[in-house]
C-alpha cells in the first residue's frame, strides 16, 4: 500500500536543512518558488525519504496566483508526498525546472508553458508543443475568451 | 578515396500508415543510421482539460471516453474514483465486481489492438492483426450486451456501475474464455518463437532500468525493464486486494520482452476474471448518488493500472457543479519523453518497431 | 524558364514557425463551409430526368464497385473503420479490399476522426494531392459538425470548412453496418454521374 506520509513529519526533516522555506497545506507541504530546486534534490537524494519518481506536474489558476502541484513516489520505500509551490506575478510568472532531477518533467513542463504561460528556468528546450508558435494567449487560463 | 555525404531530415509525416494515429516524427538522417529524433504532437489536441470545466461531474465521463479510445471502460473507471474520493461515495460490493470484471476484459482488448499493430509493423502484413480483431468482437460483443455500445461505454458512473449484468451474459462470458484459450495456444504456437519476429525485435530498442524510472514511465514498459511495479499491486484500489494473480516482468528491456509482457497479462486477466465470477455477490450496482454531484472544497488525486500503464486524474473542486480544474495525467505521454534516446544508433526500419513498440494512442497524448 | 524555389530551411525553430503561419493563414481563410458539391444533381433532376449513354453506365459501374479509400486516421473513428475492414463486417465483398496509402493512387477519403486546426493544412494537402475523380466522406459527429468537442479552441468545426463533402455519416462512433450504408450511398450518387460531355 503506497503510503502518504505525513507532511508535518517531512517538513521537520526539511526545515532542519533549509529553515524558514516551508509551510503546511492540508497534507501538502507549501514550498517558496526561490528555495524548489534545493527542496527537490534533498528529497530526491537522502537515503530515507529516496523519492525517485515523479507521477506529475499539475498547474492550477487561482486568480491572484498560480499553483503548481508536483507528486513524488519512492519505488523501494513505497511512500507518496504532494509538493506544492505558488508563482504571483501574472504577466511573466516563471520557476526552476526539475528537469535535472527527473527528466519526466520533460513534456509536462512545456506543457504548463504552452497552455499556462509559466515558464521553467533551466528548460532545455522550452518552446510550445500542442500548440503552434503564433497562438495567442494561453488557453487554460481561467480568464481566456476565444 | 572517400564520399563526402550530409545529413538530411526526413519526415515520418502526421498521415503515415505505420504511425498509430497523428503522431509526427523529424528524423535526421546519416544514410540510414539515426542521429536525431524530434517528436511533434499536438496534432489531436481537443482540450478536454478545459471543456471539463464546464460540464457537470456526471457529464465529464462521455469526454473521458474518448482520452484513450481503445480503452475506454479503465479511464471511466479511474475518473470515478477520483470523483468518489472528493465527494466521499463508497461503492457496493456488487458494483465494485462488475467494475474489475470490464476492467480487465477491456485489459485485454486493448492489448490485443497493441500486440497487432505492433506484429504489422514488424513485417507480417494484416494478418495477426485482423486475427486479433476477429477475437475483440468476441469482447466488444458482451459490452455491447451490457451497454448497447461497441467502442465508447459511459457505463461506469460515480457511486457503481449504471445499470445491471443482464441474465445471459455469465454463460456468454464462460463461453468465450473457453474459445479465447484455444485462439491464444494457436497464437503462441506460430508466433513465440517466430525467427523474422525474433531478429527484429530482440535486442532492438533498450531500455534501461534507471531510466525507465528517472522518466516515470508505467505499464508494460516500466515492467518489461525489470522494475515490479504495477499499481494493482503496489497500491490495491477497488476490490484487487481479494484476487490472486502475478504480475510478468521482462528481462532485457527490448521490444520482444514488451510484446511478451502483454502477452503475459492477456493470460493473467482471464485468471481474474474467472476468480471474479466466481465470487460475484448479489445486491444493488450503484450507491444512492443524487443527480448533481457537489462535492466539498478539496483537491484529490486517484490513479489505476490501465493497459497503457498509470491513469491518474488531478481534481479540485470548489463546491459547485462543475470542477475547477480537471488534469489528466496521461501515460502515453510519459511513455514518449524516452523516444529520442531509445532511438539514436539504430536504422531508419528499427525505429518504426520500436515506436510500434510503446504501444501509445494519440487521445491520451494530446487530450 | 526561370524556376524559384523557396530556401531550405533546417532549423527546428524556423520549421515551428512557418508551419505555424500556415495553419493561422488556412484558419483565417476558412471561416465560412464550402458549398455543397451536389448542386448539378438537383438541376438535372428539374430539367428531365438524368440520362445517362451506356458507355457512361459501364464507366460508373466499374467506378463506384472498385473504391480504393485513403488513409486519413486522426482518433477514434478509425477503429470502427478498421473493424469494417476485418473479418466480421467485410468491406471487401463491396470493393474496397486495399487501403491505399499513397493518396495519388486512392478515390475515396473517409475521414475518421476530430479536426483540429494544427492538423488542418496537412488535410487539405492530402486531398490536393488526390487525382480526380475524387469524394469524401465524412464519418462520425466530429467530422460532420464538431461533435462533443465544438466550443473547444483548437477544433474545427466540421469537415466542409476545409474540403468539400459528398456524404454525412453520423454517429459518435457510427456502427460499421452505418459505414457500409453511407459506402452504398455513394455507390448511387456515383452512379448518376454523366462523363461524357463534363469537363
Amino acid at each position: 500500500m503506497t503510503v502518504a506520509l505525513a507532511a508535518v513529519d517531512v517538513q521537520k526533516k526539511i526545515e532542519a536543512k533549509f529553515p524558514g522555506t516551508t509551510s503546511i497545506e492540508k497534507n501538502a507541504i507549501l514550498v517558496k518558488a526561490e528555495s524548489l530546486l534545493d527542496v527537490m534534490s534533498f528529497l530526491k537524494k537522502s537515503p530515507d525519504l529516496a523519492f525517485d519518481y515523479m507521477t506529475t506536474i499539475t498547474a492550477v489558476d487561482y486568480f491572484d496566483y498560480f499553483e503548481v502541484i508536483y507528486l513524488l513516489v519512492s519505488m523501494e520505500k513505497n511512500h507518496g508526498l504532494t509538493i506544492k509551490t505558488r508563482v504571483f506575478d501574472r504577466e511573466q510568472p516563471s520557476l526552476p525546472s526539475v528537469i535535472s532531477l527527473w527528466h519526466s518533467a520533460d513534456y509536462q513542463e512545456r506543457e504548463i508553458y504552452d497552455l499556462m504561460g509559466i515558464s521553467f528556468k533551466g528548460h532545455p528546450n522550452l518552446k510550445r508543443i500542442v500548440l503552434w508558435p503564433e497562438f495567442k494567449g494561453y488557453p487554460q487560463r481561467r480568464d481566456y475568451l476565444q | 578515396m572517400t564520399m563526402q555525404t550530409e545529413p538530411y531530415v526526413l519526415n515520418v509525416g502526421p498521415v503515415h500508415p505505420s504511425t498509430h494515429g497523428v503522431f509526427r516524427m523529424r528524423v535526421t538522417l546519416d544514410g540510414e543510421v539515426v542521429i536525431n529524433v524530434e517528436p511533434v504532437f499536438g496534432y489531436l489536441h481537443r482540450g478536454i482539460e478545459k471543456l471539463a470545466e464546464e460540464r457537470t461531474y456526471t457529464g465529464i465521463i462521455p469526454l473521458t471516453d474518448r482520452l484513450d479510445y481503445v480503452a475506454s471502460m479503465t479511464n471511466n473507471a479511474a475518473y470515478c474514483m477520483a470523483v468518489e474520493k472528493l465527494a466521499g461515495i463508497e461503492v457496493p460490493e456488487r458494483g465494485e465486481y462488475i467494475r474489475v470484471i470490464m476492467s480487465e476484459l477491456q485489459r485485454v482488448a486493448a492489448h490485443f489492438i497493441s500486440m497487432g499493430s505492433f506484429l504489422n509493423d514488424c513485417g507480417s502484413y494484416f494478418t495477426p492483426f485482423l486475427l486479433m480483431f476477429r477475437e475483440r468482437e468476441r469482447i466488444t460483443d458482451l459490452f455491447e450486451m451490457v451497454c448497447g455500445q461497441r467502442l465508447m461505454y459511459n457505463y461506469i458512473r460515480p457511486g457503481g456501475v449504471s445499470q445491471d449484468l443482464p441474465d445471459e451474459f455469465v454463460p456468454a462470458l464462460k463461453t468465450m474464455l473457453e474459445q479465447m484459450k484455444k485462439y491464444i495456444e494457436e497464437h503462441e504456437k506460430l508466433l513465440k518463437e517466430n525467427e523474422i519476429l525474433i531478429a527484429r525485435s530482440r535486442g532492438v530498442g533498450i531500455l534501461p532500468k534507471e531510466m525507465a524510472i528517472n522518466i516515470g514511465a508505467s505499464g508494460p514498459t516500466l515492467r518489461s525493464a525489470g522494475v515490479k511495479w504495477d499499481i494493482r499491486k503496489a497500491d490495491p484500489y477497488s476490490v484487487y486486494n481479494r484476487f490472486e494473480f502475478d504480475i510478468p516482468v521482462g528481462e532485457q528491456g527490448d521490444c520482444y520482452d514488451r510484446y511478451r509482457v502483454r502477452m503475459e497479462e492477456v493470460k493473467q486477466s482471464f485468471r481474474i476474471v474467472e476468480q471474479a465470477v466466481k465470487q460475484l455477490p448479489g445486491g444493488p450496482v450503484r450507491a444512492e448518488v443524487p443527480q448533481l454531484i457537489r462535492p466539498p472544497k478539496g483537491e484529490t488525486y486517484a490513479h489505476i493500472e490501465a493497459p497503457t500503464g498509470e491513469l491518474g486524474f488531478y481534481l479540485v473542486s470548489d463546491g459547485g457543479i462543475a470542477p475547477y480544474r480537471c488534469h489528466i495525467r496521461a501515460p502515453s505521454l510519459m511513455n514518449l519523453t524516452v523516444l529520442r534516446d531509445m532511438m539514436i544508433g539504430w536504422k531508419l526500419q528499427d525505429l518504426i518497431v520500436i515506436f510500434g513498440s510503446f504501444a501509445i494512442t494519440m487521445g491520451e497524448v494530446d487530450r | 524558364m526561370e524556376v524559384t524555389r523557396p530556401p531550405f530551411i533546417y532549423s527546428d525553430k524556423e520549421l515551428d514557425e512557418h508551419e505555424g503561419q500556415v495553419v493561422e493563414n488556412l484558419k483565417a481563410a476558412s471561416q465560412t463551409p464550402f458549398p455543397d458539391p451536389d448542386k448539378w444533381l438537383v438541376e438535372e433532376a428539374e430539367k428531365q430526368g438524368v440520362f445517362l449513354t451506356t458507355v457512361d453506365a459501364v464507366i460508373n459501374w466499374g467506378r463506384s464497385n472498385s473504391i480504393y479509400p485513403a488513409i486519413c486516421f486522426p482518433a477514434c473513428c478509425a477503429f470502427e473503420f478498421i473493424a469494417a475492414m476485418g473479418p466480421r463486417f467485410d468491406l471487401s465483398r463491396f470493393g474496397m479490399e486495399i487501403l491505399r496509402a499513397s493518396p495519388r493512387q486512392a478515390d475515396l477519403m473517409i475521414t475518421a476522426g476530430t479536426l483540429t486546426w494544427k492538423m488542418a493544412p496537412n488535410i487539405r494537402r492530402i486531398y490536393d494531392q488526390m487525382a480526380e475523380p475524387k469524394w469524401v466522406i465524412a464519418m462520425g459527429a466530429c467530422a460532420v459538425s464538431g461533435g462533443i468537442f465544438r466550443s473547444s479552441y483548437n477544433v474545427v468545426p466540421g469537415y466542409n470548412r476545409i474540403i468539400p463533402v459528398d456524404v454525412y455519416l453520423p454517429g459518435c462512433p457510427p456502427r460499421p453496418e452505418a459505414l457500409i450504408y453511407a459506402i452504398r450511398m455513394l455507390q448511387a450518387k456515383i452512379r448518376k454521374r454523366a462523363n461524357i460531355g463534363k469537363d
